[in-house]
């Protein structure tokens, strides 16, 4: 209890046109964690930073940050908080340098420049200090949120799809400072479609769909545990399966991938289907494979299990 | 620790005030510009003619009205532009998600369009002293009725900045709202010319006891008790600042 950096218990919002975004979310962070917070477009993610950061109103439910109510003690909560928001927000009237002591003497802290011109460096903006904010690439600007977002060195960080739009070279160097700051001690709650990326870095997953936790684990757990293995059998590339042989084998949770389908193996603690019953069972339907591969299943395979996706992928099959 | 601010709403404040002076030419020599132009027409179109009922030459009597007048409108414009770019450029997450309370961000708000509209008035006036002699018969009438003013106008700026959704929304309610309300309240003449329908619609127009009220402070003469009336000026715009700050505390339109 006393080392959650934040709990959320019961959290719902229902928007003014009636849509359900969240629909009684729990979520534990650790103190000092690197948490995945993953869920398909629309799942939630940002509804529930977003009511974090106090830019949405909740519709019920508690939360509380370092053990102190997020919806009563705002403006302790908030100096302790950094959101990086999905959506880009930037200031039309000044320059990055500006922004960014501005953003933290609204968090009440007076501008520290030493640690204003480490974050530019770090995060690539320190050639672009003292432009104007209108002439940023989407990317700067994006940059520009995150530093925004630590300027005040908050204990807690959250990141709202910090990468979008981002190169690979930058996003590394994103990834290994946020590394570094969680070394340190800082908290963070990330969100991400980079699910290889979150694989690595984060040691807590929370999977959310439809504005319901799915799954909420240690990513070793997920991976050791609910990650199964499954087999690829290649075929080619004009590979397609029909709906009678996606009935046939569904018992395996059939899924096209790449010119193949891959079939789920029983892992350990899951329901078993052995190496030969399932080859067995999908030969005698798709003929002698080119290719086969057992597979450890990932995040992203995980992922798209866990949520609707796998639901309409296999329907679209 | 008490949820109190001031570093914060000192800063918002200077993000506001600097953010107005950034572009300069826009609010304040533009406006300054037009109001000197309004009173080289009518400079040549009234000549020395004096305004009936009140013992005054019209330009003497038109320059405070003007005066007041560019101070109300920039004092809104200064607040509903803030909020609205806000809105738009989607930066007006960070007021929200910054540790101030709605009082605090509403104080920083209103105090930075109360600076604009001052900057506005000492720009025209010093511009006019050189061409004209402009009497000053109350400095503290003038300062309290140019603070309630630019006071209720900020807070009015923000309730329409609140509303508002996009750029257009802002214009209409000047265009609807500030623009026929101000001309309607006397600047350009002494409300007791109207026909007596209009002179009953201006007796509820805060407008008018403003601008009116102000002008005696230099004039020293008007068509109300500028010190009877003060306390219905400062009672309008503890009201506006109040609704101000009840309404960013519901996050109406703001957070969805
Ligand atoms: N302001 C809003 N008004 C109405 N519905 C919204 C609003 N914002 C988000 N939604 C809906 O709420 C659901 C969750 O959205 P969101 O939290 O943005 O999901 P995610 O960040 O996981 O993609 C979506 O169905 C989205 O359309
Ligand atoms: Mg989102």
């Amino acid at each position: 209890m006393n080392d959650s950096a934040l709990q959320v218990q019961g959290l719902r919002k229902v928007y003014a046109n009636g849509k359900t975004a969240l629909d009684g979310v729990d979520l534990q962070v650790s103190k000092g964690a690197f948490h995945a917070l993953l869920g398909p477009n629309g799942a939630g993610k940002s509804t529930l930073i977003n009511i974090l950061a106090d830019i949405v109103r909740p519709t019920s439910g508690l939360a509380k940050m370092f053990g102190r109510d997020v919806f009563h003690e705002r403006a302790w909560c908030k100096r302790h908080l950094g959101v990086v928001p999905q959506e880009v927000a930037f200031d039309p009237f000044f320059s990055p340098v500006e922004v960014l002591r501005i953003t933290s003497g609204l968090f009440g802290r007076k501008p520290d420049d030493a640690w204003i011109n480490e974050l530019l460096d770090r995060l690539g903006l320190a050639e672009h200090a003292h432009k104007n904010t209108r002439q940023l690439s989407g990317g700067m600007r994006r940059r520009l949120l995150v530093a925004q977002a630590l300027v005040h060195r908050p204990s807690l960080v959250v990141l709202d799809e910090p990468t979008a739009g981002v190169d690979v070279e930058l996003r590394r160097s994103l990834w290994a400072f946020m590394r570094e700051l969680n070394r340190s001690g800082t908290t963070i709650l990330l969100t991400t479609h980079y699910l290889e990326e979150a694989e690595q870095l984060c040691d807590h997953v929370t999977i959310i769909d439809g504005g319901r936790v799915v799954a909420d684990q240690s990513m070793r757990e997920l991976m050791e545990v609910v990650a199964g293995r499954y087999l690829y059998l290649g075929y080619g590339d004009d590979f397609e399966l029909s709906e009678a042989d996606a009935r046939a084998l569904s018992a395996f949770r059939p899924r096209v991938m790449s010119g193949g389908i891959c079939l789920r193996l029983g892992g350990q603690g899951s329901e078993g289907h052995g190496f030969h019953q399932v080859y067995e069972a999908a030969v005698s339907r798709l003929g002698i494979p080119r290719k086969v591969e057992i597979r450890q299943e990932d995040l992203e395979d995980v992922f798209i299990r866990l949520t609707g996706r796998a639901r309409h992928e296999r329907s679209r099959a | 620790m008490r949820p109190l601010n001031p570093y914060g709403t000192w800063t918002l404040f200077l993000r506001e005030t600097r953010r107005f002076l950034k572009v300069h030419m826009q609010t304040i020599v533009a406006p300054a510009l037009t109001a000197l132009l309004y009173v080289l027409i009518f400079r040549y179109a009234m000549g020395a003619r004096s305004v009936p009922g009140l013992d005054v030459d019209y330009l003497t009597f038109l320059i405070p009205g003007l005066v007041m007048m560019s101070m109300l409108q920039n004092a809104f414009a200064n607040t509903s532009s803030s909020i609205i770019v806000g809105k738009v450029m989607n930066v007006h997450i960070y007021l929200l998600m910054a540790p101030l309370s709605a009082m605090e961000i509403i104080l920083a708000l209103v105090a930075s369009a109360v600076v604009r509209a001052f900057i506005v008035a000492v720009a025209i006036l010093a511009a006019l002293w050189v061409f004209v002699d402009i009497p000053l018969s109350s400095v503290s009438l003038i300062m309290l009725y140019g603070l309630c003013g630019s006071m209720l106008m900020g807070g009015l700026g923000i309730i329409a900045g609140i509303w508002a959704e996009k750029f257009d929304d802002i214009a209409l309610i000047n265009n609807f709202v500030i623009m026929p309300l101000t001309f309607l309240s006397g600047v350009f003449y002494s409300v007791a010319q109207l026909p007596p329908f209009w002179q009953q619609i201006n007796r509820y127009n805060p407008f008018f006891y403003l601008i009116d009220g102000f002008r005696h402070g230099f004039v020293g003469v008007g068509d109300t008790d500028p010190h009877a009336s003060i306390g219905l000026v400062a009672g309008a715009t503890t009201i506006c600042i109040l609704a101000c700050w009840q309404l960013w505390r519901t996050g109406w339109r703001m957070k969805p």
